[in-house]
């Protein structure tokens, strides 16, 4: 945005305020603005900076091809500086004040909590593009990340299998907050459902940016000598995974004997490390930067031209974006509209192709059909994919948990859809408190 | 000769292992060879078992490329081809008779993927390939993956290897192997109580995990001398266990004083509560990573000795900076402690925005030399490179700066400028000076920190915020104002948490060591060790 026109904005922002709700901004006419809310400084910047430049480089891409119902995207990017309050203010700032169409933004469930009572108050649209924890169905939210089911369930089921290793004792390692904790409530009770004896289990916790790893690493060697083949599934986060890796490396454990497989752990976390002695080591994504697909190959150039460096990797929450990106494309040109509830109408059941061959579908309960895909840590930092699934429809409700069992979501009319139906009671319940 | 001979055994003996007919003659070989490259995995592995068959000593060197991901299939001609990456280009050799094959680039060739399952057999078959080997690393890592397999079909190949081995290392490996197998197989009872204690003499973690999974198969006579056996090493490795606990936690301290040594002297001495001082650490591990960027870009070679460039290029960075604060900001809010808390807490996030925009918000990677890899042990404990290097680092840190205190004159400025400021200025010391070079000297000693903890944790901008608290626990609780306090504080605060953390957890652990502290400075408000004296009064 050139000076002139950012003071013109500022102007036709003055006169709106001045005038009330009778003056539209002339500017607004001519654009469609999108809104980016991901954290550029704070500890999330890590990951999400990532994200404000893909959705910057996907908008650039769409007004390239001619923008979107003859208008050009126009980006409002907000810093919520990963300070979870700050996300809602700034997301009623985009909503409110700018007039966003719709929200590409945020990463943490913390964030995704907070900004949820001003999505429904002002009714407009967040694409979410990470991996969570599920348990979330809601009008004015797609999820374009992995529920528990695309994910950490396939991972577990590949590490038992044959080729994965017939897997038999596991270690829970989970930093300590709300994704971990939910994801190792399904998955505890998953593997107890698959025969795994209790005391096979072990559940260990640690505190964010923890980094003296020796004790842990120390006891999953210890708990991983019992004679049966032992795994660890790994929901560490953020920054405490470098030092983890480092101890695990440093200590011996080879993924021969004891692999552990990650989900917080994507291209860019390797980035920072020396992956020599970690090859093997798994992780379970949606989507791998070394997918072999000439869709895939097109979106790394292009995504390379735009950063102008070719060693940027790209990750899965990236094309979590972009699919989300597309699939609002795609609904505001079948509605003829950006108009929230038509947008939403027309978007459950829409699919457009994902980088890894197959398509997305958007589901009536609002999240994506994806495919899974394990992949085992090269010496280049890169994954080698050893598993690939069909799509699997995303779960909102985890079947395992006996709480959830018969709760569906269903949001294809956006005003009379229900994101917590009890198909028992035939009825609509609000969803317990987290 | 006898070389020659065991040779011939393992060769028949590989015969008689594998299902396939071995039919080795030359062209076979090639074909063989090509086969690594179709299907999947289980094809894959049978391609291998088939190679194993031929006992071709070109089949070692094949495989280990498979398993470090340098064995290609070229897209065109579907021939498997070694690759090695020169430039953006790859350099193609055949593995059959060693001839070039021109080069590639990535777009051409496709890897040949393996899977941890596969890597493990491609271990084994490696290790029964070179058993003999005359390359003594060869035959260890060979006997150590005939242990982790024991396979009873291997015992008379073992038995051969084991009558000319030489090296006492190799050896005992390969008798634990043996004792392993043997305890397996249907020897008569005599020898697999003598294997049972064999193995028990060992002593060690995968001993104990051996007799753990012979137990339930092993017939009724023999249980209660394995059990016996189990027991032993139980309690021999509950000792270690304490011993190795007590080792994390003065790793643990190292780091700890590593990281508060610097804040003992800004905060403790000169009384700044410097929330920036996490900013100084944070800025000497990114020193390390752009000194290793400058030696890998013009002095390759000497990457092994970064880190012995990084220390004093760290040092004198970090102080420069910090005798920049000093200057610009603190020096207009000596005696105003909470001005200085906000100033420093504001230059904290200001330093680390600047970092992010400059070198990008992911981690960057600092790799350690090769010294500093890897683990070994003392009797039942292990013991990794890097953290004892740490420890020799944390110590030598701590001696040079004691001898800086108490035997330069700067250090005799220093302490007589903070007993009695008015009285040491008006002997004709420069004051200014001296806070200057104090503040300096802290900051400086915070970026050898940095050098240090580039080795175990992120360099991301982030990385000093997750020692600043630790910091100001170790010198509070340690006494402020006195160097011996900051080290005997980080010695119980990391001991402690380390004993702790097996018992509650790491997040219990660390809520009781706060709780702890708390009361602690309840009753002594002054730390450990309280400097006495008028100065204090102030």
């Amino acid at each position: 945005m050139t000076v002139v026109n950012r003071m013109i904005a500022g102007l036709g922002l003055g006169v709106t305020m001045t005038m009330g709700a009778m003056a539209v901004p002339a500017i607004a006419a001519d654009t469609i603005k999108v809104g980016v809310l991901h954290s550029l400084s704070g500890t999330m910047a890590i990951s999400e900076t990532t994200l404000k430049d893909t959705m910057l480089f996907l908008i650039d891409e769409q007004n390239k091809k001619g923008g979107l119902l003859g208008k050009q995207l126009e980006a409002v990017v907000v810093d919520p500086a990963s300070d979870w309050p700050l996300f809602a203010e700034k997301a009623r700032e985009l909503i409110a004040v700018d007039g966003v169409a719709a929200v590409f933004g945020c990463w943490t469930s913390s964030s995704r909590k907070s900004v949820l009572p001003v999505f429904k108050e002002l009714n407009s649209i967040l694409f979410y593009p990470v991996q969570y924890e599920g348990e979330e169905s809601e009008k004015n939210v797609i999820y374009t990340g992995a529920a528990p089911n695309q994910q950490a369930i396939p991972a577990v089921d590949y590490l038992m299998s044959e080729e994965g290793g017939s897997v038999k004792r596991w270690v829970l390692e989970a930093t300590d907050y709300v994704y971990p904790r939910t994801t190792n409530k399904i998955l505890e009770q998953y593997l107890l459902d698959k025969g795994v004896a209790a005391e096979d289990i072990k559940i260990n916790y640690t505190p964010f940016g923890f980094a003296d790893w020796q004790t842990e690493v120390a006891a999953i060697k210890e708990f991983g000598s019992a004679g049966k083949k032992t795994a660890v599934v790994s929901t560490i986060n953020g920054d405490a995974n470098t030092p983890f890796y480092k101890e695990l490396a440093n200590q011996g454990v080879s993924a021969e004997d004891i692999p552990v497989v990650a989900f917080s752990v994507g291209e860019e976390e390797l980035a920072g490390l020396d992956t020599t002695n970690l090859v093997g080591h798994l992780a379970a994504w949606n989507y791998f930067q070394s997918v072999d697909t000439p869709e895939n190959a097109a979106f790394i150039s292009e995504w390379h031209k735009y950063i102008k460096s070719d060693t940027r990797t790209t990750n899965d929450p990236m094309e979590a974006a972009y699919l989300g990106f597309n699939l609002w494309v795609a609904a505001v040109e079948k509605a003829g509209t950006t108009d929230t509830d038509a947008v939403l109408k027309a978007i459950v059941g829409l699919s457009v192709p994902n980088l890894t061959g197959g398509t997305a579908t958007v589901l009536p309960n609002h999240h994506l059909t994806k495919p899974v895909l394990i992949g085992e840590i090269q010496a280049d930092g890169q994954f080698e994919i050893v598993k690939q699934t069909a799509e699997v429809p995303g779960d909102a409700w985890s079947d395992v948990l006996p709480e959830d069992k018969g709760i569906e979501a269903d949001w294809t009319d956006p005003l009379t859809g229900c994101g917590h139906f009890d198909t028992a009671t035939q009825t609509c319940g609000a969803a317990p408190a987290s | 000769m006898t070389n020659r001979i065991l040779r011939l055994i393992a060769v028949l003996f590989a015969l008689a292992l594998s299902p396939l007919p071995a039919l080795a003659q030359a062209n076979d070989f090639a074909v063989m060879v090509q086969a690594l490259g179709q299907g999947g995995f289980p094809d894959r592995e049978a391609a291998m078992n088939a190679l194993v068959a031929t006992g071709d000593e070109r089949v070692p060197p094949i495989l280990q490329a498979m398993s470090d991901g340098t064995l290609y299939l070229r897209k065109s001609d579907q021939r498997v081809l070694f690759a090695a990456k020169s430039g953006s280009e790859f350099k193609l050799t055949d593995p059959v008779d060693g001839s070039d094959a021109g080069t590639a680039v990535s777009a051409d060739i496709e890897k040949i993927k393996v899977n941890n399952g596969l890597r493990g057999k491609i271990r084994t078959a490696i290790g029964t390939m070179t058993l003999l080997s005359p390359d003594s690393a060869s035959r260890l890592s060979a006997a150590q993956s005939i242990l982790k397999n024991a396979d009873p079909a291997m015992l008379p190949l073992l038995d051969s290897a084991l009558a000319a081995e030489t090296d006492p290392k190799i050896k005992s490996t390969m008798d634990l192997a043996r004792a392993v197998i043997v305890l397996k197989s249907d020897a008569v009872l005599d020898d697999k109580r003598a294997a049972v204690d064999t193995i028990a003499a060992h002593g060690d973690q995968a001993a104990q995990t051996v007799l753990v999974n012979a137990l339930a198969a092993a017939p009724d006579e023999l249980k209660p001398v394995i059990q016996t056996g189990i027991d032993a090493i139980g309690r021999n490795l509950q000792l270690w266990q304490v011993a190795q606990n007590l080792l994390y936690g003065v790793s643990l301290s190292s780091v700890l004083l590593l990281a508060a040594i610097g804040l003992s002297i800004t905060f403790g001495v000169m009384g700044i509560i410097n929330m920036a001082h996490g900013e100084m650490v944070m800025l000497g591990a990114y020193t390390t990573f752009v000194v290793q960027e400058l030696i890998r870009n013009f002095a390759p070679g000497l990457m092994d000795y970064s880190l012995a460039f990084a220390v004093p290029a760290a040092f004198l960075f970090t102080a420069l900076v910090g005798i920049a604060i000093e200057r610009g900001i603190i020096r207009w809010l000596y005696g105003r402690p909470l001005e200085t808390l906000l100033a420093t807490w504001g230059l904290s996030l200001a330093l680390q925005q600047v970092v992010r925009t400059l070198f990008g918000p992911t981690n960057q990677m600092v790799s350690p030399p090769s010294w500093m890899t890897g683990a070994f042990d003392v009797g039942g404990l292990s013991i990794t490179w890097n953290r004892l290097w740490i420890v020799v680092f944390a110590i030598a840190v701590f001696a040079i700066l004691q001898l800086v205190l108490n035997r330069t004159a700067l250090g005799l400025q220093m302490r007589a400028v903070t007993q009695n400021r008015r009285m040491a200025s008006s002997m004709g010391i420069r004051t200014p000076f001296v806070d200057a070079m104090t503040f300096g000297l802290g900051s400086g000693v915070a970026g050898m920190a940095g050098v240090a903890l580039s080795q175990i944790d992120n360099v991301s901008p982030n990385l000093g915020q997750g020692y600043i608290i630790d910091s100001f626990m170790v010198v509070v609780f340690g006494g402020v104002g006195n160097l011996w306090g900051t080290l005997i504080g980080a010695l119980m605060l990391g001991v402690g948490n380390k004993l702790l953390e097996p018992q509650f957890g790491a997040v219990l652990g660390k809520i009781i060591i706060l709780v702890l502290i708390i009361l602690f400075i309840q009753w002594r408000p002054r730390g450990l060790f309280a400097l006495k004296g008028r100065s204090i009064e102030q």
